[in-house]
Parts: C-alpha cells; structure tokens; sequence
C-alpha cells in the first residue's frame, strides 16, 4: 500500500463519518456545517484524485454558496430536525439491498487508476493528443468544457438560468422590499467589519484571474461566477441587505442572469454566420487557434456572468424574505 | 480476492456506502432540509465515483506540461462533473426555495405534520398538529 492509498482511503473514511453524523445529528445548523465540511473534504479528495478543476468547483460552491443558502433557509423554517415517530426498518433493508447490488456490480469494473480501463481508451485520448494542435491551451479540461463539449455546457448554462428563475418565482412573491426600517447588519462587529472589507477586493480580483486564466490553469467560467458571487453575498451578509442592493441592484443582476446565456448562444450564432457549424469557433480568428481562444474567452464570460448573477439573485431572494424569528431569538 | 482487488475496489465501495447514506437519509428523515442534505451527499458520491474513474495511476491533472511522456488522468470526468455541481447548486437552491414556500404554506417541513395537515383539509379528520394551513 503506498502512501498515495493511503491518503485517498483517509479522505474516504472522513467522508463516511461526516455522512454518518449529519444523518444522526438533529441539530440543523450543526447538519448545515458538515455538510459543508462533507464538500470540503470530498474537494481535498478531488484534488488528489487529479481532478483540480473539480475540486475548485466543488469547494466553492458545496462549502461556500450552498452553505450560505442552506443556512438562509434555516433561519426561515427551523432550527430542529423533529425527533423520529417511526421505525425505519423498510427504508433501512431497501437501501442495504440496493448497496449490495451495487457492490456486486462492482466486482466486474477495471480496477482504480488502471490505464486500460474502457474509459481512457474511448474519446479521452483524442482530447489529450489534440487539443494542442486544435486548441491551442494547456487546460484540457477548458478545451473540452468550452469547445469540444460546447453544446453539452450550453445546455448546463440553460440548466442554470432556468434554476435560477424558478427560485425568483417561487420567492418573488414575498420579498420584503426595502423599507429603509429595518435594516439588519452585521457591521457592528469591528472584527467581521475590518475583516470583509479587507477581502472583498482580493476576492473580486481573485474571480476575474480565475475567469480570464482559466485556459491555462484550474479554473474558468463556472468557478469563477461562484467566486465572484461570494464577494457580494459577504458584502451582503456584513453591511445589510438594503446596502448591498443599493450597490448592485436587483433589477441589474436579473438582466445580466440572461445576458450570460445570451452571449453563449450569440457567438454559437455568429459562427453561423461565417458559415460554420453552431458553435465552431475556428472562424471567428485569422487562424483556427486564434479563433478558438476567442470563442473560449467569450462563452467562458458569458458562462461567469449567468453564474455570478444567478448565485446573487438567490441569495437576495432569499434573504429578502421576512424572518419569522428576530436576529435577538438565535 | 487478492489484496489488489481490494484497493482496486476500495474507492467504489466506499462511494457506494455514501451513496447509501445519502439515500437513507432521503428515505428516512421527515424533515425537508435533511432530505435536500441526504440528496447533497448522495450526489456528492456519483460524482467521487466517476472522478475515481477517471484516475490513471502515475497520471497527473489534465493540465498539458510540455512533456510528452507524461501521463494525464482523464479529462472527461472531470468536464461532467464540474458543470454538474454548479448545475447541482442551482437546483438545490430551488429545492430550498420549495421548502421555504412550503414552510409559508404549513408552517411546518416536517413531513408527517405536511401530511397530517393535507389529510385535515381533504377529509376533515385527524386534527392536524397545529392549526393546519391557512
């Protein structure tokens, strides 16, 4: 067993105990905070696992922004997971069977880490040898997400921007408007105060070198549309709702939800103008590379934008609701 | 089964009974935001499981170096997976946003109390746990 083992079973085994412990905790906000921790260390275990685009992913948005939603949440609904009227046997044999399918079916799949697996010998080896040539980036995973598997983001993209609309229908309905009453901050606290108003810089700037490096390092559009949200969530969380939406309307961000999109299917657009297949960037440049690197940059932005906007949008839906239970009652 | 069968499968097994707890929990837990959490960790699992398959031993991340002997690990995984969490955010934040509304509606996410307060203004048996819905 070599130390590679090693560090990948600990990543695994702190993953089944955190899962244990929020399923026996009944105390939501500590549920809240491990799952959180869950997505934390799954991203450390994605890291070791190569997938470092993914890990990005996955620690901003599972540690950061569901985090923040989730706790929204529970300062709308309850603290307490009510204590269980029933027994669980059914529940209980329905999912052992179906894990011991499962792991049955297992023992007929290519060992870990074996590079003759039918998975690496398919498409992948075509992506590896020729992005270079066609692309022109180092970022495989950015050539793939932007260019080769275009329309499948695009679809995502549309994913996105339909969850988000739903979350404004379902919550537009109650958003409290700002009465400029009852403004509930967090900025007495000098520390939380000094601190926000220290990272929120570094943060943005963080966002828009993940955004445009993102063809050549870990990183790129989705990633950095949650970043770039988290900036202005924390601005909202610290310094009042009614501020943040005085600095960064609501009216603003919905718009920019569908001009993220827009600018994704408008440059599939115009390279149908140029005669080419939808979404073929090659002909938007003098050469096929330099078309490329221009779609990618473009659908990249516009993938940041509909994220970015999205992820702010909910959180003012739903921190715009009228809380049951004053700040004093916590 | 030899021992290289065991860390072979080892990371599928473990996947599996994460996946397990997050459907447990699902199945099992009454209360709403638990049941958005089990469903959480059980996506969290699918998306271990198909990274885990993406790995090739000795491979490093799917970043070209200028080597030509190096060993990359599968970049398509990886491509899935990533849209598939910012895709797995937006709809547990309409989950959530369900739960709020449902909240609103019953003044309850428990389960059982949902159901006992729906079985209330259907039939007008059983009084509900609370004073039911508005």
């Amino acid at each position: 067993m070599t130390i590679a083992n090693f560090i990948d079973m600990a990543f695994l085994v702190f993953l089944g105990i955190t899962a244990f412990a929020i399923l026996k905790l009944r105390a939501l906000f500590a549920v809240v905070m491990l799952s959180s921790v869950f997505s934390l260390v799954s991203a450390g275990l994605l890291v070791h696992l190569d997938a470092v685009d993914v890990a990005f992913t996955e620690a901003a948005v599972g540690a950061g922004i569901s985090t923040v939603l989730m706790l929204a949440t529970l300062a709308l609904t309850a603290r307490r997971e009510k204590a269980p009227t029933r027994t669980h046997a059914v529940p209980l044999i329905v999912v052992f069977l179906t894990g011991l399918a499962l792991v049955y079916g297992t023992l007929d799949m290519p060992r870990f880490g074996d590079p003759q697996a039918p998975v690496h010998t398919h498409v992948a080896p075509k992506y590896i040898n020729d992005t270079e040539k066609e692309i022109g980036m180092p970022n495989i995973v950015t050539a793939v997400l932007a260019s080769y598997r275009g329309f499948d983001t695009l679809g995502e993209v549309t994913v996105i921007f339909t969850a988000g609309i739903g979350v404004l229908l379902l919550l537009a309905a109650s958003i409290r408007e700002p009465d400029g009453l009852r403004i509930q901050t967090m900025d007495h606290h000098l520390v939380l105060r000094v601190v926000t108003k220290v990272l929120i810089g570094p943060i943005l700037l963080f966002a828009l070198y993940v955004q445009f490096h993102g063809d050549y390092g870990p990183g790129g559009g989705f990633q950095a549309g949650v970043i770039f949200a988290a900036a202005f969530i924390i601005y909202a969380l610290v310094f009042g709702l009614e501020n943040a939406r005085a600095a960064v309307p609501g009216q603003a961000v919905r718009v920019l939800v569908a001009c993220g999109v827009l600018l994704y299917g408008g440059v599939g657009v115009v390279s149908f103008l140029f005669g080419e297949n939808y979404l073929n960037y090659s002909v938007l440049g003098s050469t096929q590379v330099s078309g490329q690197h221009l779609g990618i940059i473009l659908v990249e932005f516009g993938v940041g934008l509909t994220v970015a906007a999205v992820m702010v949008s909910t959180f003012y839906a739903f921190a715009g609701q009228n809380p049951p239970i004053g700040d004093e009652d916590w | 089964m030899g021992g290289s069968d065991f860390l072979g499968l080892f990371n599928y097994w473990i996947v599996i009974v994460l996946m397990m707890l997050g459907l447990y929990t699902v199945v099992s837990r009454g209360n709403l935001v638990k049941k958005i959490i089990g469903l959480n960790i059980f996506q969290t699992s699918v998306f271990l499981l198909y990274i885990s398959m993406g790995k090739v031993a000795g491979g490093t991340a799917p970043i070209l170096t200028g080597d030509p002997k190096e060993v990359y690990s599968n970049p398509l995984p990886h491509v899935l997976i990533l849209t598939a969490i910012v895709v797995g955010v937006a709809t547990t934040a309409l989950g959530l946003a369900l739960v709020v509304r449902i909240k609103n509606a019953y003044d309850s996410i428990e389960e059982d109390e949902i159901q006992a307060a729906d079985d209330e203004m259907e039939f007008g048996v059983e009084p509900a746990a609370k004073d039911g819905p508005p």
